[in-house]
């Protein structure tokens, strides 16, 4: 239980930083230890509560536990302790309808063509096919994928393939949005318009989004709260607020602001960086 | 093993591949028989002529019937157990990997040591010849179908979970569809090696069938009627895995 502790200690302020009212969504105390002959401590404690409608990001060394962080969010892994919870109910074992999960893997289907890729789930929940049509052509366009929708995953580039699934994830309306790198196979120019595009959707559809990043701009221009984790087991070992106003785009790198953010997050980083990779730090 | 069939389009050359591949096998059939005699073998020309006669006549076709019955039985025997051994295992991790080596290493046993067995267990006729069939057929099913399934990426189920699928709908829907073009590959080395058991079989035990012929026109010196019996044979198996060949690279063209 010291782990516990420790982990709360870690995160000075984090209650004070949760919103007014029930969190959208929740960890208690959460932790996750891959069982086997060693047992791999991947993650926690984590405290953490995303307000509603909030743009959270996540930046941590490589295998600190970020993966699991959404697994267990999105009902995928059951924790090892601690509780977890969406719009007020536990989440354990099964995904709760509301969420949406985009991979850091491809996970477009081989046999299907983007179109039908991305009607996919929409079709399994028995949405009605003219709406299906509707919402998937708009994120066809949406994302630029309109030149490629007949074509198969195996005819696209890598961008393109998260693409589709991003657009799998986001036809389903889902009200909490958890990203796991999606913009990992994109080069840099992509992936700030992609950025404003996702910032653009936020705004729109008023989803709660939680974002897996590496990248450290991309956290600070994207999010109103990024949180950086130490190497494995990841906790929180700063929660900043960035101030952004809600409307926002891309041109916010030039912000004065903007630098300061970045650098606090890699002064951070870059000693749990070299933790995760076996080095002293400095 | 299916990467280097996953290569959409036809590798050029084909077309002329074939033919020349058919010449290559008349010379070598030309050369055996120049050098054994028509003691063991009949020429090209002769005995493509007697094929043709064959083809005319009511006993050929009884026992082409017999075949085709065995046949058939057998391979819908082997596909059944096959796939679902291979699905089961499969999903069930635990046990397809102990079972995977095991299976692997029954499968180059020869077979023939189990063919006494299997005259005791089935006597002659029909039943012992689908059991030659499906001794042969089922286990590479098997290893295909197990293979299809442990190579599934797991984040295409996880995608399934986080769409609130059901069972059933990831079954029919992510499952089926992922593991599908590895199990045609499977039915397709199956289908051939379950011929090969049904002709081993009616060898042993059975009096009729092609198998029987072939064995027969051997026992009786009858070397027209085997060398005809093995070309119908031979040409038919070609043709049918051509066919199931090119079915097999239609549903990887996507892949
Ligand atoms: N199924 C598993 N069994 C055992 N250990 C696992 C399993 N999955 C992940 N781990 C371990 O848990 C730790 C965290 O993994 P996770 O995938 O969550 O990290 P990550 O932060 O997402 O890494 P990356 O930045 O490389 O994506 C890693 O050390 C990993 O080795
Ligand atoms: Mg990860």
């Amino acid at each position: 239980m010291a782990d516990g502790l420790a982990g709360t200690a870690s995160v000075p302020g984090a209650a004070s930083l949760a919103a007014p009212g029930s969190p959208h969504a929740s960890m208690r105390g959460v932790t996750r230890v891959y069982p086997g002959a060693a047992p791999v401590h991947a993650l926690g404690p984590i405290d953490l509560d995303l307000a509603r409608g909030e743009f959270f990001s996540v930046v941590g060394p490589s295998g600190c536990g970020k993966s699991t962080l959404i697994d267990v969010q999105a009902g995928l892994a059951v924790p090892s302790a601690g509780e977890v919870t969406f719009e007020g109910r536990p989440v354990s074992g099964k995904v709760p309808d509301g969420i949406g999960v985009v991979f850091q893997e491809d996970a477009s289907f081989p046999w299907l063509t983007v179109t039908d890729n991305i009607a996919f789930g929409l079709r399994r929940a028995g949405v009605d096919p003219a709406e299906v049509r509707r919402r998937v052509e708009y994120a066809v366009g949406f994302m630029g994928l309109r030149d490629f929708a007949r074509a198969y995953p195996v005819q696209l580039s890598g961008g393109m393939r998260q693409r589709v699934c991003i657009a799998r994830t986001l036809v389903l309306q889902p009200r909490l949005i958890l990203l796991d790198e999606p913009f990992g196979a994109l080069d840099q120019q992509t992936r700030l318009l992609m950025g404003d595009e996702l910032l653009r959707l936020w705004r729109e559809t008023r989803a709660t989004v939680l974002l897996i990043t590496h990248a450290l701009d991309e956290a600070a221009m994207l999010s109103d709260r990024v949180g950086a984790m130490s190497a494995r087991p990841g906790r929180f070992v700063d929660l900043l607020e960035t101030g952004w106003p809600r409307e926002r785009d891309s041109s916010l790198v030039a912000e004065a602001g903007f630098g300061a953010i970045t650098a606090r997050l890699w002064s951070h980083l870059r000693a749990e960086s070299l933790k995760a990779m076996g080095g002293a730090p400095p | 093993m299916s990467a280097a069939l996953a290569r959409p389009g036809r590798p050029r050359g084909l077309a002329l591949d074939q033919p020349l591949i058919v010449l290559a096998l008349l010379l070598c059939w030309q050369g055996a028989y120049a050098y054994a005699g028509s003691s063991a073998i009949t020429s090209p020309l002769a005995t493509i002529a007697y094929a043709a006669s064959m083809l005319q006549q009511g006993w050929f076709w009884s026992n082409v019937g017999a075949t085709a019955l065995a046949f058939f039985y057998s391979l819908v025997i082997a596909s059944l157990i096959g796939v679902l051994a291979g699905l089961g295992l499969g999903l069930w991790r635990f046990a397809g990997d102990v079972t995977e080596p095991v299976l692997a290493a029954l499968y180059t046993i020869p077979k023939v040591t189990l063919y006494p067995l299997i005259l005791l267990l089935f006597g002659l006729g029909l039943p012992a010849k689908v059991a030659f069939g499906v001794i042969h057929g089922v286990i590479p099913v098997t290893l295909f179908t197990l293979a299809a399934v442990k190579g599934l990426p797991p984040v295409l189920l996880r995608s399934a979970r986080a769409m609130r699928l059901s069972p059933r709908q990831t079954l029919l829907h992510v499952l089926a569809p992922a593991v599908l073009p590895e199990i045609f590959t499977g039915l397709r080395v199956g289908f051939s090696l379950t011929l090969l058991g049904v002709l081993i079989g009616e060898m042993f035990a059975s009096q009729k069938g092609m198998g029987f012929l072939i064995l027969n026109g051997i026992n009786l010196h009858n070397v027209k009627l085997t060398t005809a019996v093995v070309l119908i044979v031979v040409v038919t198996a070609i043709l049918a895995n051509a066919g199931l060949l090119a079915a097999d690279k239609r549903l990887r063209r996507q892949r």
